[in-house]
């Protein structure tokens, strides 16, 4: 696609900086300004494992049909970043623009007649108009948001109205900031003709959406769910959930008169400890959650086993990075679906959410804690850097205050009251889940947890029959599981096809796109997105439906694929994996390309 | 082997205590360790402890690890609730507990091996965050369970069954609890129930995390000559620093405690930790006087014990995070959840 014709409110810009100089609050200013003229748009971080001074990129697309995924084209490139010029530039997609810092020359030969190169001497205005070094270099990000403003024709008074909100309490900051946005406006305004062909427009309001990233999303669901201790181990990219959880819990769960607080944050020493403390927080009766990623995943696979043996709720929070190993923590993938999945030593099988994106991060969250006191096992949300850590555009929360915690089946002094005796891995009836009482109640609830061979009573055993007969019931309990799981949702093609589409997680965005492209060429596919394991019952009836069906997901095994051929019969031949495992998030030209390959067709990507 | 309910015989007019049971009441199943095992002594040590406090059975978790002495906690107090963790992970496992319910009284049962190999980083962090509960491990310098190996704290010099020298440093549970600064530390042995019984309630009475080292003699592989942990060695080297008694809150403090070498230690519920100084060197409120206490004695091959350090100022997790009074795992839903408005409110900043 030329990027010279006239394309509104469809474009791709990618800004190029070095970390820590505070691009960031420029970046959010740009977002916030598309979005708040109604134009549908998502912004993603590349950055690097690093504090300061490593390249970093941000990429915004605004598409005024709402596709959401990354896109491979680049309209509008701002190379801040002398160390990656080179690169940038070559990234520009053809009849593209570039934006760069003009005070120093360029090499003459990091030059492309293909695309439009704007020079805007950023430092040099910034030197000459602000005083302070910290501000001159702030600054000179702000700048590049007015002249994105005049090439993109953003709207000024939203940007004005954004400054003033940000910085309310700063008001001599407001000032600052807006000088330094007019100077880069009228720079562009005065040198280059603006607007360009590809510009935004004002196309409401976005009413009934919000900018918010997975993490956050994750934290709050968190808060909502009741969930009173949270521990943890730092570890990107799942860091921000707890953040957000700990923000959260600071405005509404202190009490303002005594400072108390109703919930409890521990920094736990390693991931090990953070799964013994949630599992310990469950089995006490409060609702305890940790949030990590691949590496703390795999540290806890011993206490995960435990939990499932032993049935004690736990929600565990994977926002996945790339592995194996420590891989590239700052790059995404879905690549722990199979780890998850069967989590530590034994039989052992485990539910898994997979939200994709923030919005469901939230309603997944408070629904992994139901489903891990219903079920009296671990739930593991499943979310990734992509969903976690990027800015998406979704429809706002939304919360039913008659909503009530599902603890499950707990009994309490009252119920055992009325009970000759309790039997604590007894199932009362046939859904394999048996009751649970809590330390502190009452000495007639009084059981002994154990990771170790037990019977029904919760006594050790080394008896073949009553050891079986506790993983036989865990079974039982897995077919329930089966229908209480989050199911999947079906996007019937227009067209009636025998071709379907799997996906879950953060793929989501690319095969919706990608099925409009698609049906341009005239492949029409179904798609369904799988939002839990253990499969539900339309997983089964989609598979069966099909002849091809491809599988599509971030890693290079084919996970998700590998999950099915065990779960589901003689679909082998007829699955097509469709894999995606660079570290940057799925585009939709990779499900394009290939669907339309395996058809037999050739498209340009 | 199923679960082995212990026969419970009513004795006429058993003894009860101050909320009506008896000893009886404070005992678990049949223990399956080898007859003469010294972890089998400090359960019965916890049973008459609990008793005398007049614990409210439910009010009690038992925590344990992995090894025989983290079998232990099935055998006392059958009304309490048990935790049969993994290896070596049992603070977290406590830790998590208590922060959801800090009314609970916490009692951890590990090993040697459970806490001073694989378990080294979490016995530290327990402590260092003071989770308020009673940390026992019962130490025979062996991993019984796995038969025989040596562990950690196993002296320099000390032989295994088979003759074979460990040549490596102990690790030493004490000194090391000591210095990374726990609010409560103790040592007893399983041998001595007199001393080991006030030791137990002082510890548990103690606000925060309380570490008791108890010698426990493994009779099957580590009850040699030539063996540190054996009972003949442990009886023939054992020296008491201090003598502990826990004296409940209403009860009076006589002015005669204050004398000498005879000093209380007031706790915040009222009652009252009393020292008595059995080595008028000993200083337990003072770490450096512990430690070279402890160092001078062990180079003599001596097994100090008693409570040898207490600082019940340090404040335990709870306080360190400022939670709410109640337990969080009791908080009705409507305080923790802040409702659709909050939520409609929140999003504005969003936009
Ligand atoms: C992860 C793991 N590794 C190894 C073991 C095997 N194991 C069980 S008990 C034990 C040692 C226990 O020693 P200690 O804590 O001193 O207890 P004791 O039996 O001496 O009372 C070991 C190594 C285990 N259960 N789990
Ligand atoms: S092996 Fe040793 S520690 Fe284990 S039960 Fe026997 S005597 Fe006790
Ligand atoms: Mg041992």
């Amino acid at each position: 696609m030329s990027t010279t014709q006239n394309r509104i409110n469809d474009f791709v810009l990618k800004i190029a900086t070095v970390n820590g100089t505070g691009s960031a609050s420029a970046n959010g200013l740009l977002m916030k300004a598309l979005f708040r003229m109604g134009v549908p748009v998502t912004g993603k971080n590349l950055f690097p494992s690093n504090i300061q001074g490593l390249p970093t990129w941000y990429e915004v697309r605004a598409n005024h049909q709402g596709y959401m995924s990354r896109c491979s084209r680049v309209d509008v490139m701002v190379a801040m970043n002398a160390q990656t010029y080179q690169k940038d530039l070559a990234e520009v997609s053809p009849g593209g623009f570039l934006v760069y810092d003009a005070t120093w020359p360029r090499e003459r030969d990091l030059n492309r007649h293909d695309i439009t190169v704007f020079g805007v001497p950023l430092s040099k205005m910034c030197n000459e108009n602000f005083e302070v070094a910290r501000v001159r270099i702030l600054m000179k990000n702000v700048m590049y948001v007015g002249v994105l403003a005049a090439l993109l024709d953003l709207d000024l008074e939203v940007i004005k109205q954004l400054l003033q909100e940000t910085f309310s309490s700063k008001p001599k900051l407001i000032d600052a900031n807006l000088k330094a946005i007019m100077l880069g406006y009228e720079y562009a305004q005065k040198h280059f003709t603006c607007p360009l062909p590809i510009r935004a427009e004002t196309m409401g309001d976005n009413t009934g959406n919000i900018l918010i990233t997975g993490n956050e999303a994750i934290g709050l669901g968190c808060l909502y769910a009741g969930a009173t201790v949270g521990a943890w181990y730092p570890i990107t990219p799942s860091t921000g959930v707890m953040d957000a959880f700990t923000s959260y819990c600071e405005r509404f769960r202190v009490d303002p008169e005594t400072g108390d607080r109703n919930y409890m944050i521990i920094q736990a020493e390693d991931e090990l400890a953070a799964a013994g403390m949630v599992i310990g927080a469950n089995w006490v009766g409060a609702r305890a959650f940790t949030p990590t990623s691949g590496p703390g995943i795999s540290l806890m696979s011993e206490f995960i086993g435990f939990a499932y043996y032993a049935e004690i709720p736990s929600v565990f929070i994977n926002v996945q990075r790339v592995g194996p190993s420590t891989g590239m923590p700052t790059r995404t993938q879905q690549s722990d679906t199979m780890m998850c999945a069967y989590a530590s030593h034994g039989d052992t099988r485990h539910p898994l959410l997979f939200p994709s994106n923030p919005h469901e991060c939230f309603d997944m969250a408070v629904r992994a804690f139901d489903l891990a006191e219903r079920l009296q096992t671990p739930v593991f949300l499943l979310s990734d850097l992509d969903i976690g850590m990027n800015d998406w555009m979704v429809p706002e929360l939304d919360w039913d205050d008659a909503y009530r915690p599902d603890r499950g089946k707990v009994l309490r002094p009252d119920d055992l009251a009325e009970m000759d005796r309790f039997i604590r891995y007894l199932d009362t009836d046939g859904d394999g889940i048996p009751h649970r009482t809590l330390p502190g109640d009452d000495p007639k609830g009084a059981y002994f947890t154990r990771g170790s061979g037990h019977n029904k009573y919760g006594g050790y055993t080394e008896d073949s029959d009553e050891y079986q007969e506790i993983l036989d019931r865990l079974l039982v309990k897995w077919d329930t599981a089966k229908t209480l799981v989050p199911d999947a949702i079906l996007s019937p093609s227009s067209k009636k096809t025998k071709l379907g589409i799997l996906a879950y997680g953060s793929s989501d965005g690319a095969v919706i796109e990608a099925r409009d492209r698609l049906a341009e060429l005239g492949i029409h596919v179904n798609y369904l997105r799988i939002r839990a394991f253990p499969f539900s019952a339309e997983v089964h009836e989609f598979l069966e439906a099909h002849d091809t069906i491809y599988v599509v997901e971030q890693n290079r095994d084919a996970q998700m694929k590998a999950l099915l051929m065990l779960e589901a019969n003689d679909i082998a031949d007829r699955l097509v994996s469709i894999l995606h495992y660079n570290g940057m998030p799925i585009p939709s030209e990779c499900v394009v390309t290939g669907v339309s390959r395996h058809q037999g067709l050739e498209v340009a990507a | 082997m199923t679960y082995l309910a212990r026969p419970k015989i009513e004795l006429p007019g058993q003894k009860t205590n101050a909320i009506g049971l008896t000893l009886r009441d404070y005992e678990g199943a049949l223990s399956t360790l080898c007859a003469g095992c010294g972890h089998d002594s400090i359960t019965a040590a916890l049973v008459q402890a609990l008793w005398e406090m007049s614990l409210r059975p439910e009010m009690l978790i038992k925590m344990s690890g992995i090894g025989c002495s983290s079998k232990t906690p099935a055998y006392f107090v059958h009304g309490a609730h048990g935790f049969n963790s993994v290896h070596g992970r049992m603070p977290s496992v406590a830790t998590g507990a208590l922060a959801a319910n800090r009314d609970l009284v916490g009692l951890g049962v590990s090993g040697d091996g459970d806490s001073l190999s694989i378990g080294f980083g979490q016995f530290g962090h327990v402590i260092r965050r003071n989770v308020n509960m009673l940390y026992l491990i019962e130490n025979n310098g062996v991993y019984g369970l796995t038969k025989g190996q040596f562990s950690a704290s196993a002296d320099a010099g000390s032989t295994s069954k088979k003759g074979e020298v460990n040549q490596m440093q102990n690790i030493n549970a004490v000194a090391t609890a000591i210095s990374m600064g726990a609010s409560f530390v103790g040592r007893g042995f399983s041998g001595d129930r007199e001393q080991l019984v006030p030791l137990i309630k002082s510890a548990i009475a103690h606000p925060g995390c309380a570490v008791l080292d108890v010698i426990s003699p493994c009779v099957t592989f580590n009850d040699h000559e030539g063996s540190t942990k054996s009972y003949a060695y442990t009886r023939e080297h054992k020296l008491r620093a201090t003598e502990a008694d826990l004296i409940p809150p209403r009860a009076e403090i006589r002015a005669s405690y204050y004398a000498g070498d005879t000093y209380p230690v007031r706790l915040h519920d009222g009652s009252t930790i009393l020292l008595k100084k059995a080595d008028p060197d000993y200083d337990p409120t003072r770490r450096n006087n512990a430690l070279g206490y402890l160092e001078r004695h062990r180079r003599h091959g001596e097994i100090v014990t008693g409570v040898l350090y207490i600082d019940q100022n340090v404040p335990d997790m709870h306080e360190q995070s400022r939670s709410t009074e109640a337990p969080l795992r009791d908080l009705p839903f409507e305080t923790l959840s802040p409702g659709r408005d909050a939520l409609a409110e929140l999003q504005k900043g969003m936009k």
